[in-house]
C-alpha cells in the first residue's frame, strides 16, 4: 500500500550522455538499466485517464521510415504524443526519396525545418549512424537492415525484467531467422550485457557463421533450445527466405522449428513466449501457443510504448549532461 | 559549482517532529477531520514527510489517510536548462484524486516552481476538491504567486544560500541546515 521510495542504485548514478540511441552494442549495462528504469516511470502515464505529460512540449519528432512499418511507427507516434511532442510521419512512398533525393539531403531539409528528433528505419544497416553523424538533431534507430533494432530489444528486456524480476542468470533461446534479424542482434547484445545466457536456434542456413564469437550457444535442435529455457523468443519467418531457397518450405520449417503445444509440453512450466510481431500463425508459432498463458506478446507491445517514451525523453535531455 | 559551508542549524530532530505534529493538527482543523482527505508528497523528501504526516494524523484522528507520491520531473519548466538531466521516477498515487481534499507536501518552499509543476501534475490526474500546501520550511524568494497553507518554519535566507533538509529515512541525520557559499563568506 505505501508507495516505494527506493529506486535502483544504477538509475540513481547513471546519466544519459548520448545525443542518439543507435544500437545496444555500444551501450553500457548502466545505460540500459537507466532506460529500463525511465520506462518503468513512464508506464504509469498510459494508465491515467489523461494519458499525457508535458515533458516534450514544443519539441518536434519526425518518423522517417524508409521501410514499411505499422507497429513500430505507431508506437513511436503514440509515445511522442503522450509526451506532448509534435510528430510528423514520413514514409518513403510519398516522399522525395522516390524522386531520387539522397537520405542526407532529406535529413538536411528536415533540419532546416528545425526538427529535434529523427526516428529512422532503413533497409540498409548503418543509415541511422550516418545520419546521426551529420545531423544536429537526435537520432533514434527504429531498425536498420539486419543490424540493430534497439527499442525492440529494450522492450524485450523490460518485459523479461517485469515478468521474471531479473535478467541476470536467465536462459534465453532465440529461435528462427537469426541471420536476417536485427531484433536478434540487438537482443543478443542487451541480454549478454545484463548477464543472461543466450542460445540461438534455427536451420544452419539462417544462423550466421561464427555467431558463437558473440558468446552465444548455437543449436539446430528445437527441443534442445526449449529445454531449460526461461524465455523462448520466436522470430518471424519471412516468405522471402523461402524464395531465396534458405528454407525448403514454410511447411517444412513449421515441422522442424514451429513451436506447438506438443513441443511446449517439454518446456519449463514457467517459460515465457515472446515474439516481436507480426506473428505468422501456424509457421513459427501455433495459435494455441501464441494465445496461451505463457505468451507475453501483447505485454511486449504495451511495454514498447513506455520504452519509446523513455528513449525520446532521454535523447531530448542529453545536452544537459 | 560553488562550495557550501554550514552557516546555521535551523531545526533539529525535535523541532522537525514538533513542526510536523502541529501541521498534522492544522490540516485536521482546516479540513474538519480526515474524511475525504489525502496526502501527496513530492519526491523525494516531500514523500517521506507526507508519510510521517499521515501517521501523525492517524494518531490524532484514528483514521488512515491515503498517501501518494508525485514525481514532477516531466512537468518542470527547466527541462532543457538544468544539468545534469534528471532521472524520471514513477508517480504512485493509488487513489482517485477527484473530489478529495489534497494536502500537497514538500520539504522546502522556494521559488514556487516545483509547486507550479506539482499543481499541473495533480490536476492532470483528476479534479481534487481542494489542494492545500504543507511545507517543512518556507525560505522566501517566490517567483510565482504561490503560498503555503501550512508551514513548519519560516527561514529568512539570502538568494545564494541553500537550505538542506536531512531526514533519517534517507540521510541518516535528521536536521534542517542553512548553508552559504564559501566564497561569499570570504568576501
Amino acid at each position: 500500500m505505501s508507495p516505494t521510495l527506493a529506486t535502483s542504485r544504477t538509475a540513481q548514478t547513471a546519466r544519459w550522455t548520448r545525443k542518439d540511441l543507435l544500437d545496444l552494442r555500444t551501450l553500457s549495462a548502466e545505460e540500459i538499466h537507466l532506460i529500463l528504469h525511465t520506462a518503468e516511470s513512464f508506464r504509469e502515464v498510459s494508465l491515467r485517464p489523461i494519458k499525457k505529460v508535458p515533458a516534450l512540449r514544443g519539441k518536434t519528432v519526425v518518423n522517417l521510415f524508409f521501410e514499411p512499418s505499422t507497429r513500430t511507427r505507431t508506437s513511436f507516434e503514440l509515445a511522442a504524443k503522450r509526451l506532448s511532442a509534435d510528430i510528423v510521419n514520413i514514409a518513403t512512398q510519398q516522399s522525395s526519396l522516390s524522386k531520387g533525393e539522397t537520405v542526407l539531403d532529406t535529413v538536411r531539409n528536415l533540419e532546416a525545418l528545425k526538427v529535434d528528433i529523427l526516428v529512422i528505419r532503413h533497409a540498409a544497416a548503418g543509415v541511422p549512424h550516418l545520419v546521426a553523424k551529420h545531423a544536429a538533431a537526435s537520432v533514434i534507430n527504429a531498425g536498420d537492415g539486419a543490424h540493430e533494432h534497439p527499442t525492440q530489444a529494450l522492450l524485450d528486456l523490460f518485459t523479461i525484467q517485469e515478468k521474471k524480476g531479473r535478467i541476470e542468470g536467465l536462459r534465453v533461446s532465440i529461435i528462427g531467422d537469426i541471420a536476417h534479424s536485427r531484433v536478434a542482434r540487438s537482443n543478443i547484445w542487451g541480454l549478454m550485457k545484463l548477464g543472461a545466457q543466450v542460445t540461438v536456434c534455427g536451420p544452419p542456413t539462417l544462423i550466421p557463421p561464427q555467431i558463437e564469437q558473440l558468446g552465444v550457444r548455437v543449436t539446430h535442435q528445437l527441443d534442445e533450445a526449449i529445454r531449460d529455457a526461461d524465455i523462448l523468443m520466436l522470430l518471424r519467418i519471412q516468405h522471402e527466405r523461402q524464395e531465396a531457397m534458405l528454407i525448403p518450405s514454410l511447411r517444412e520449417y513449421r515441422l522442424t522449428y514451429g513451436l506447438d503445444r506438443e513441443r511446449m509440453s517439454r518446456a519449463k512450466p514457467d517459460v515465457l513466449i515472446m515474439h516481436p510481431g507480426p506473428v505468422n500463425r501456424g509457421v513459427e508459432l501455433d495459435s494455441s501457443v501464441a494465445d496461451g498463458p505463457y505468451s507475453v506478446i501483447l505485454d511486449q507491445v504495451t511495454n514498447g510504448l513506455a520504452v519509446r517514451m523513455a528513449a525520446l525523453y532521454l535523447v531530448t535531455t542529453w545536452r544537459n549532461s | 559549482m560553488a562550495e557550501f559551508r554550514e552557516k546555521a542549524k535551523v531545526m533539529d530532530a525535535e523541532a522537525i517532529r514538533r513542526a510536523l505534529t502541529r501541521i498534522a493538527h492544522e490540516i485536521l482543523e482546516r479540513n474538519k477531520g480526515s474524511a475525504g482527505l489525502a496526502l501527496v508528497g513530492i519526491r523525494t523528501r516531500g514523500a517521506i514527510l507526507a508519510q510521517r504526516l499521515a501517521k501523525a494524523i492517524e494518531a490524532i484522528d484514528d483514521h488512515p489517510v491515503p498517501v501518494g507520491v508525485l514525481d514532477i520531473t516531466l512537468y518542470r519548466d527547466d527541462l532543457s536548462r538544468i544539468a545534469p538531466n534528471p532521472v524520471v521516477h514513477a508517480t504512485e498515487i493509488p487513489f482517485d484524486v477527484t473530489e478529495l481534499h489534497i494536502a500537497l507536501v514538500d520539504d522546502v518552499l522556494f521559488t514556487g516552481r516545483t509547486i507550479r509543476a506539482a499543481l499541473n501534475a495533480l490536476t492532470d490526474l483528476g479534479r481534487p476538491k481542494t489542494i492545500q500546501l504543507a511545507v517543512l520550511v518556507d525560505r522566501g524568494h517566490r517567483e510565482l504567486p504561490i503560498r503555503a497553507d501550512f508551514v513548519g518554519k519560516n527561514i529568512p535566507t539570502h538568494l545564494r544560500e541553500r537550505v538542506e533538509v536531512r531526514l533519517a529515512e534517507l540521510d541518516e541525520k535528521e536536521e534542517v541546515v542553512l548553508e552559504a557559499p564559501v566564497d561569499a563568506e570570504v568576501r
